[in-house]
């Protein structure tokens, strides 16, 4: 417990973070594929330590907005932005920002699983170990604090060797999710995380972000609205690349100020 | 019957609606394929594994009162005749011979025929008359076989002997060469020049004293012989030394013959050739085509990897990528020779002399790197299999999922840790689908070999005691050109016929041997990446 213990204090030296203020700051963010405009003048604030949820019906812009904050959209080469988004107070876009170093505080959990082919305890050190860490005893550490943290320790300590790939859908997502905060994020990002999984892993999944939020930011879109609901302590509703409405989630499901947003969370059109 | 008609009508459009008119033509496409390959390994297999079979002889007598002996290889219905392999080709001039089935009068399998193996002049068929030994007087009937048998046993003991003092001469050769060489390096007349000077001398002398004792021996060797008549009663003298089995095919077992094929088969993968490659081993040239192959791959691959990973990962996509991946598929398609014209042209007489030049010059004007060898040959072969390294591993690359790249890049992973953590590792299965279809080729290829390096018979392997020990530059044989060179090319070529076949079947095995471990492996790599349960 000691080195991880170190090894959390090291990490808020290196970057000292402060709880007040917003962890995500949003402003007038635009995005365009080509000659197409995705998001369109964006802003809001991202508190710590919360969940938030982006809703919206399909093609909304709300997958492109969420791999804004990791600069997930910088691999392809037609997407044009401007706008700022800071993290902690400082813009992402910047070039000073180191995007490698960003990747590292904002972990990213996809909608389709994707364990790598290796074993279950390479998988969670990988991003230790592309940051060069080499001390079995950091590695061991962090894979059992990583996956006691995504509620998968007790359901696979016994086989760490074997491969990712022998796992269920719903142990490859707690996985990725394991994986994710291997590296002690500030962030973590989930792009519909529960899409693919059945109820009984997403209900295991819900949990989680429940004990994840303790720790961590966590951004997460989704298509099903019970599911925002259920975890997300603040809500956004996007539709056509527009930010209609941001606010507390009973909010936003009970007495919307929009119409379009009462129109979808109601069930009428999305 | 209009009704009739009209419902045959209908069921006909039916039928053609359902396509089963197609399904029937593309299934007789496949089989006719099928067959064609399958007919192929048939022939090449049998006639392969039955070359080295020890077949019975048969004694013919004719209705002219002549005799024919030999074992039987051909028929043909419409002439009435059968051909037999006579051997003895030192009294007959050939190996063959056709009867005219009319004229057969009586056919039997004598007993006491023997079948020599010679190092000259291929095999003997006949009987045995008498032994003529040094100071030892003519044998009776009654001990003369086993008194062969003793001679042969203590002559092949004296060949090996003989052999070991050949090997100290080729020693003594090679140092001898390389203190002339040494000596012209060195200032004349120094100390070193002294020193070596004298000792070049000595193991001339010793050279000398070896031959003429070799020489000696050979001539008391060749005194000894044997008295062989042929089946019309010819005689004919036979050296011990020259004949390396005997055996009598009709006395022998079924048990006894396997024995005999199985000796036969090791030799055939252990022994060099004899007599222009008709006889003989193969062991060189599987050693070469095998060598020459691993040689390829530790070229050709990592090249084909590196451009692969370049073109689909890094090069931005776009006229002059399309460009380069047209050209790289379309080599593919370029015949093979011009890639050795290539080879000659550049690896060959460009590297190759200029090596020559620079560090070999000494040696000059017999070409050390200067000429074809196994260097150049494994290059110009690299040359060749490359795109298809290249366009498998492209394939490889794109199949790995978008999703799996992502995942590492969030985690912090730079593109190149990517690459070699994920990428690369999961795209091995299309690599490795490359090395397989490159070594098929490279080990079946001879046209560009004939140009850049291959022997028909090279005097020494390219791995062998001598420092260094690996010869790259040396020449080297391939089963491939063996094909061709004892099927086309020797004096013989009806009684090289089986050799063509073993060797065919040789170099099948080599390439499915080679093929399948890579494919094994490919196939271990597979399940481990893909036994996800998605």
């Amino acid at each position: 417990m000691d080195v991880n213990h170190d090894l959390e204090k090291a990490s808020q030296e290196e970057r000292p973070q402060s709880e007040e203020g917003p962890a995500i700051e949003v402003e007038g963010l635009n995005l365009y594929y080509g000659a197409n405009q995705a998001l369109k003048d964006i802003s809001l604030k991202i508190p710590h330590r919360q969940v938030t949820a982006f809703i919206g019906p399909s093609g909304c812009g709300k997958s492109t907005f969420l791999r804004c904050f990791n600069r997930m959209n910088d691999l392809l080469d037609i997407v044009r932005m401007d706008g700022i988004i800071r993290l902690d107070g400082m813009n992402v876009f910047d070039e000073a920002c180191d995007v490698i170093e960003l990747r590292r505080r904002v972990g990213m959990v996809f909608q389709k699983s994707n364990p790598f082919p290796m074993s279950i305890y390479e998988n969670v050190v990988y991003g230790l170990r592309i940051a060069g860490v080499r001390d079995k005893a950091i590695l061991d550490e962090a894979v059992e604090r990583s996956l006691k943290g995504a509620a998968l320790w007790t359901e696979v300590k016994e086989r760490l060797k074997d491969s990712a790939l022998g796992l269920s859908g719903g142990q490859m997502q707690r996985l990725c999710i394991a994986r994710a905060i291997a590296v002690n994020p500030d962030v973590i990002l989930m792009d519909e995380p529960c899409s693919a999984l059945d109820p009984i892993a997403t209900a295991k999944v819900e949990e989680l972000i429940l004990e994840l939020k303790n720790q961590y930011t966590v951004v997460i879109v989704t298509h099903n609205m019970q599911q925002a609901g259920r975890v997300a302590d603040l809500t956004a509703f996007m539709y056509l690349g527009e930010l209609i409405e941001y606010d507390r989630t009973e909010v936003i499901f009970t007495r919307p100020s929009q119409r379009h947003t009462e129109d979808y969370v109601t069930g009428r059109f999305g | 019957m209009k009704s009739k008609n009209q419902a045959t009508a209908k069921s006909m459009t039916r039928r053609h609606a359902r396509g089963e008119v197609w399904v029937w033509l593309s299934a007789a496409g496949m089989l006719t394929t099928v067959l064609m390959l399958v007919g192929l390994l048939v022939l090449v297999t049998v006639n392969g594994l039955s070359a080295l079979w020890p077949r019975s002889i048969h004694e013919f007598e004719m209705t002219d009162g002549s005799k024919a002996l030999g074992e039987l290889t051909k028929r043909n219905k419409e002439k009435a005749g059968t051909q037999i392999k006579t051997g003895n080709r030192d009294l007959y001039g050939i190996d063959f011979k056709w009867l005219e089935e009319s004229e057969i009068q009586n056919q039997q399998l004598p007993d006491d025929v023997y079948v020599l193996e010679r190092l000259e002049h291929g095999q003997f068929v006949g009987y045995l008359s008498d032994l003529k030994l040094l100071g030892q007087p003519a044998l009776n009937n009654e001990n003369k076989h086993s008194e062969f048998k003793r001679a042969l046993v203590t002559m092949s003991a004296k060949r090996d002997e003989l052999n070991r003092w050949s090997d100290e001469m080729a020693d003594l050769n090679q140092n001898v060469e390389s203190l002339r060489l040494a000596l012209i390096d060195t200032k004349e007349n120094s100390e070193r020049w002294q020193r070596l000077r004298e000792e070049s001398i000595s193991d001339e002398t010793e050279f000398e004293v070896l031959r003429a004792k070799v020489e000696s021996f050979r001539v008391e060797l060749m005194t000894q012989k044997v008295v062989m008549t042929d089946v019309n009663g010819r005689i004919k003298e036979i050296a011990l030394f020259q004949i390396l089995r005997s055996y009598q095919p009709n006395q022998m077992s079924w048990f006894s013959r396997l024995g005999l094929y199985g000796k036969r088969m090791s030799e055939l993968i252990t022994e060099a050739p004899r007599e222009a490659n008709t006889e003989g081993g193969l062991f060189p040239a599987i050693f070469g085509t095998a060598i020459m192959v691993i040689i390829m791959s530790i070229f050709t691959m990592p090249l084909g990897v590196i451009a692969a990973v370049y073109l689909r990962e890094y090069a931005k996509e776009g006229f002059l990528v399309r460009l380069v991946r047209i050209t790289v598929n379309n080599l593919a398609g370029v015949p093979s020779i011009v890639y050795g014209m290539f080879g000659l042209g550049f690896f060959v007489y460009g590297i190759g002399g200029t090596i020559d030049e620079w560090f070999f010059s000494n040696r000059l004007p017999s070409p050390t790197f200067g000429t074809g060898g196994l260097l150049w040959a494994s290059l110009t072969m690299a040359l060749l299999t490359m795109p298809v390294v290249i366009v498998a591993t492209e394939e490889g690359l794109s199949a790995v999922p978008k999703g799996l790249r992502e995942g590492s890049l969030a985690l912090g992973a730079t593109k190149l840790q990517t690459l070699l953590r994920v990428v690369l590792p999961m795209s091995m299965p299309g690599m490795l689908t490359g090395l397989i279809l490159a070594i098929a080729r490279a080990a079946g290829e001879v046209a560009p070999l004939m140009l850049v390096g291959v022997a028909k018979l090279a005097a020494n392997l390219v791995v062998d005691d001598v420092f260094p020990y690996f010869h790259p530059e040396r020449k080297f044989m391939h089963l491939g050109f063996h094909i061709y060179d004892v099927g086309f090319q020797s004096p013989n070529v009806e009684a090289a016929i089986p050799m063509v076949f073993v060797t065919t079947l040789l170099l099948l095995v080599m390439v499915l041997g080679l093929s399948g471990t890579a494919m094994v492996l490919r196939q271990r790599m597979r399940s481990r990446y893909t036994s996800g349960a998605f």
